[in-house]
């Protein structure tokens, strides 16, 4: 006996006969099996239905358009129909409930309630179509100061001493966060890699290994070291601009990676080297890093092998205490931190930890910019912020409340075409990018993806550069934890002071 | 008019910063000889039209040479009780060598000034930190935590003589005629707010260094919390103040040469930095990197004086050269002028033959002039900031 509950569908699929042609199209296109023929007319089934459009922009005679279902439950202020839906679920399937993308609880963005400064009279705003504004980045390790040998007056007899590490050089400050082959189709990869480096900016491998395809993209790979280790070879390391130790991600603080078995197929088998079909679940600690005295065996252990030429950083979640474990991983030897936000995107992830766990990628950057600052550690690292970066007006903030480099995901996936149904632990992404279901992956351009992505950041670059004339800044370094350049118009005063930021009209 | 004091800023404007336009000018004789203010008044008086009759000042470099072995420490106090304490926390904390009033011109169109001091001290020995770092330490604490008391200036034969009023006042109220400097630095404003608020006025000074400012520093926040993490206190409410403070953490605390220290604070563009060979880009990237949160950005022009050891006048513009410099040398090539505008110069003319317009040049935005005594120009602002060869790149290369 079925014990499952029959769930109200969220969708309802609508189909205009009179234009519908029975192309049967729309049965091809949907890979979540909403369509079928019943000889006589085409039927959806409501309720498999996750409003990804496929059907809706593919269908020749724009027969089909998806509307929110009406039906409505006895209304309750406080038993929302997703709490009710949730306890229905569970009491279906007793299990913990799985779900993608990021927190979508409508709880308030910070981004949002941050308002940013420009000239006015006393200096003068720079016009980005005339003059020069700089947005490059140099990503990884500074010295505290430079050294230089010789008498101060004679330039000649000076030679500068200091060691300095080294660094990527990228022009835009944005990375592109790790999303693993795996979790993202190979041609949603190939996208990204390519349009990275023809931003000459960066992009995470995610904890998927790296294809050997992928190698030529190197100098703009960052690749992950995760709890699984999936993947981790002498070729990873080495095929690497940087390297990053994931200790936690934003969706999923205190968790590891999930991969489920239906999309581990041959391809992905082979790059993360586990048998096809297996779940690639990481562990949720590493179990090398109990301690952060561990953690700079690893970090030491990974410079050791890479000859000191690559930057190793560390990805935490932002979490409670998040400012004096920052403070650790920087003595500790790192030399980015990435951190990333509570709203961060997943492929994967049990819903109670996507949407409860975590801080504000806002009060976590604030926190952990001030507190390296206090202990002098600040100039040395990059921080890298990620957790919700939106569109550009979160990128300019998080700069200014502290961050050297905003990392993003889920508007890449976007401008591929993602319609951000959640469905990507599914593995049936009817876009071909959150899918290793062969067909389904070829319906991703490489091409096409890979412009919509530089045209995405192109335009970021540009937004960024206008709103830096804006403020009569010619150079991006010139905003980071500018935050007097920032006001804050939400409704608590709080925030405002963990951010240090005043509030509009002060 | 009495505002409420001269120490600190008028409570109703706590909390925000202060913007002005200014004239700024400066001099130096590289050859060491000490000449009246009267040349520096003459140029900074001629700029009427950047001031509002609300502040400006006078930085004098040898004009001490009795007590040159000691810090001169000029003061503003609101009252005497601010006095006596500042004088019972400098007698805990060193050797109060010798205590005078500034001498001010009773006659002068400054009416209720506060009391103008100065104080020839010797900070404690100590093990533990140097006697500039303890000199630092002692003018941070008076400004931040010593109500109705304000330190003025604090290097070694030199001082700061600034105030409320039109450069012409400020320099008679201070008798600046009287001092005999081999450099002179000097300011006048344009404030949009704080009236009567002396401190505010320029030249900023800690320790040797004193900064004149004409422009709005855009990169305020990034350069003060980076100050802060060195332990800087950034009390003023001016982004003139982050300029001297970073002058000191580079020049003297990171002991960075001056010309490698102003790349620092103006790097050149990237799109520059890559047409210099590799070995110089590998450099100046470098510099650029490691001292990102020290570059000013917005309008700016500067005149700083500075001696580690060697007195040197620095003039630098911000790298768009949204506010002017203009640099020039007299006849005889031993004294170099800086000034925000020509018309400094051709007030000159008017009573000096020493002088010709055709000895006049501009610096190119971003990039130094640096003229030391004994030496003479270093940098003339118009070449790339390290020429090719002219730093030892083994290191890198």
């Amino acid at each position: 006996m079925a014990i499952t509950h029959e769930i109200i569908s969220h969708y309802k699929v609508n189909i205009d006969r009179e234009e519908c042609v029975k192309c049967k199209q729309c049965i091809n296109q949907c890979s979540f099996g909403v369509f079928s023929y019943n000889g006589n007319k085409i039927i959806a089934e409501h309720q498999n239905c996750v409003a990804c459009q496929r059907c809706v922009i593919m269908c020749p005679n724009k027969a089909i358009y998806i509307t929110s279902n009406e039906e409505c439950l006895p209304s309750h202020g406080n038993y929302s129909k997703k709490i009710r839906n949730i306890i229905w679920a569970q009491s279906g399937n007793g299990g913990v409930l799985l779900s993608a993308t990021g927190n979508d609880r409508p709880i308030r963005s910070i981004f949002d309630d941050l308002l940013l400064d420009a000239c006015q009279v006393t200096n003068p705003s720079i016009d980005p179509l005339r003059e020069t504004i700089e947005t490059k980045i140099l990503l990884g390790r500074k010295p505290k100061k430079l050294e230089f040998d010789g008498e101060s007056d004679d330039l000649s007899k000076i030679s500068l001493t200091t060691n300095f590490l080294s660094n990527l050089e990228i022009d835009m400050p944005l990375m592109i966060g790790h999303m693993s082959l795996g979790s993202i189709s190979y041609n949603a990869c190939q996208a990204i890699y390519q349009a990275s480096r023809e931003l000459n900016i960066i992009a995470g491998s995610g904890e998927g290994g790296l294809h050997p395809d992928f190698y030529e993209y190197a100098p703009n790979i960052i690749t992950e070291i995760a709890s699984g280790r999936f993947g981790v070879d002498l070729n990873y390391l080495n095929n690497a601009a940087g390297i990053e130790i994931k200790i936690g991600q934003g969706a999923k603080p205190g968790h590891g990676g999930h991969l489920p078995g239906t999309k581990v197929s041959k391809l992905i088998s082979q790059t993360r080297m586990i048998p096809t079909g297996s779940d690639a679940l990481s562990p949720y600690p590493h179990h090398d890093i109990y301690s952060i005295e561990d953690l700079a065996q690893l970090i030491a252990a990974l410079k050791e092998t890479t000859r000191y030429e690559t930057p190793v950083g560390v990805k935490i979640a932002a979490v409670h205490n998040s400012a004096p474990i920052a403070v650790g991983i920087v003595r500790a030897g790192a030399d980015f931190i990435t951190l990333d936000g509570f709203r961060g995107g997943t492929g994967a992830a049990p819903i109670i930890i996507r949407d409860h766990a975590g801080i504000p990628i806002e009060l976590a950057l604030a926190t952990v910019d001030k507190r390296l600052r206090e202990e002098g550690l600040r100039e040395q690292i990059t921080l890298i912020a990620g957790g919700s970066i939106r569109y550009s007006a979160d990128l300019i903030k998080a700069i200014a409340l502290g961050a050297d480099v905003a990392m993003c995901c889920s508007p890449v996936l976007i401008a591929m075409g993602c319609r951000v149904c959640q469905q990507c632990f599914r593995g049936l992404c009817s876009w071909g990018i959150a899918t290793q279901q062969e067909l389904l992956v070829k319906r991703l351009d490489i091409n096409i993806a890979k412009k919509r992505i530089i045209n995405l950041f192109n335009s970021w670059n540009e937004e960024l550069k206008e709103v830096l004339g804006a403020m009569g800044i010619d150079s991006v370094e010139s905003l980071r934890s500018n935050r007097d350049r920032l006001r804050y118009i939400g409704p608590n005063p709080k925030i405002a002071e963990i951010l240090e930021v005043k509030h509009a009209g002060e | 008019m009495k505002w409420e004091n001269y120490t600190s800023m008028p409570a109703r404007f706590k909390n925000q910063k202060v913007f002005d336009g200014c004239g700024i000018s400066g001099l130096i004789n590289i050859d060491g000889t000490r000449i009246s203010g009267k040349k520096i008044v003459d140029m900074l008086c001629i700029l009427k039209e950047r001031e509002n009759g609300l502040g400006a000042g006078y930085a004098a470099y040898g004009i001490y040479p009795k007590y040159q072995d000691y810090y001169a420490i000029h003061f503003l106090f609101d009252n005497e009780v601010a006095k006596i304490e500042v004088f019972e926390y400098l007698e805990k904390r060193g050797n109060i060598i010798h205590s005078e009033a500034i001498p001010t011109n009773a006659s002068s169109n400054i009416k209720n000034p506060p009391i103008t001091w100065r104080v020839f001290f010797e900070p404690e020995k100590s093990n533990h930190a140097d006697s500039n770092n303890k000199v630092v330490q002692i003018v941070m604490d008076i400004n931040a935590n010593i109500d109705n008391a304000f330190v003025m200036s604090s290097g070694k034969n030199m001082g700061v003589f600034k105030g409320n009023g039109w450069s012409h006042e400020v320099a008679d109220f201070y008798k600046i005629l009287d001092y005999k400097a081999y450099m002179w630095l000097a300011h006048s404003r344009f404030p949009t707010n704080t009236p009567g608020w002396w401190g505010g006025a320029h030249p900023f000074n800690l320790l040797n260094c004193s900064v004149v400012h004409n422009g709005e520093i855009t990169s305020y926040g990034t350069n003060r919390r980076y100050l802060e993490s060195f332990g800087y206190k950034c009390t003023l409410y001016t982004d003139t103040e982050v300029i001297a403070y970073l002058i000191d953490l580079l020049c003297r605390v990171h002991k960075i040469p001056i010309s490698i220290a102003t790349i620092a604070l103006a790097p050149p563009l990237y799109d520059e930095i890559e047409k210099l060979d590799k070995c110089l880009q590998a450099i100046i990237k470098k510099i650029r990197a490691t001292y990102r949160s020290a570059m000013l950005n917005g309008p700016f022009s500067i005149v700083v004086g500075y001696s580690n050891p060697v007195p040197t006048m620095i003039g630098l513009t911000d790298r768009k050269k949204l506010r002017p410099l203009v640099v020039g040398i007299s006849e005889d090539k031993n004294t170099i002028f800086m000034s925000s505008e020509e018309a400094s110069f051709k007030r000159l003319m008017i009573d000096n033959n020493e002088f010709t317009l055709s000895n006049i040049w501009h610096p190119k935005s971003g990039t130094a002039v640096i003229a030391e005594l004994g030496n003479g120009i270093i940098r003339n602002g118009l070449d790339i900031p390290i020429k090719k060869n002219s730093i030892n790149l083994v290191e890198v290369c």
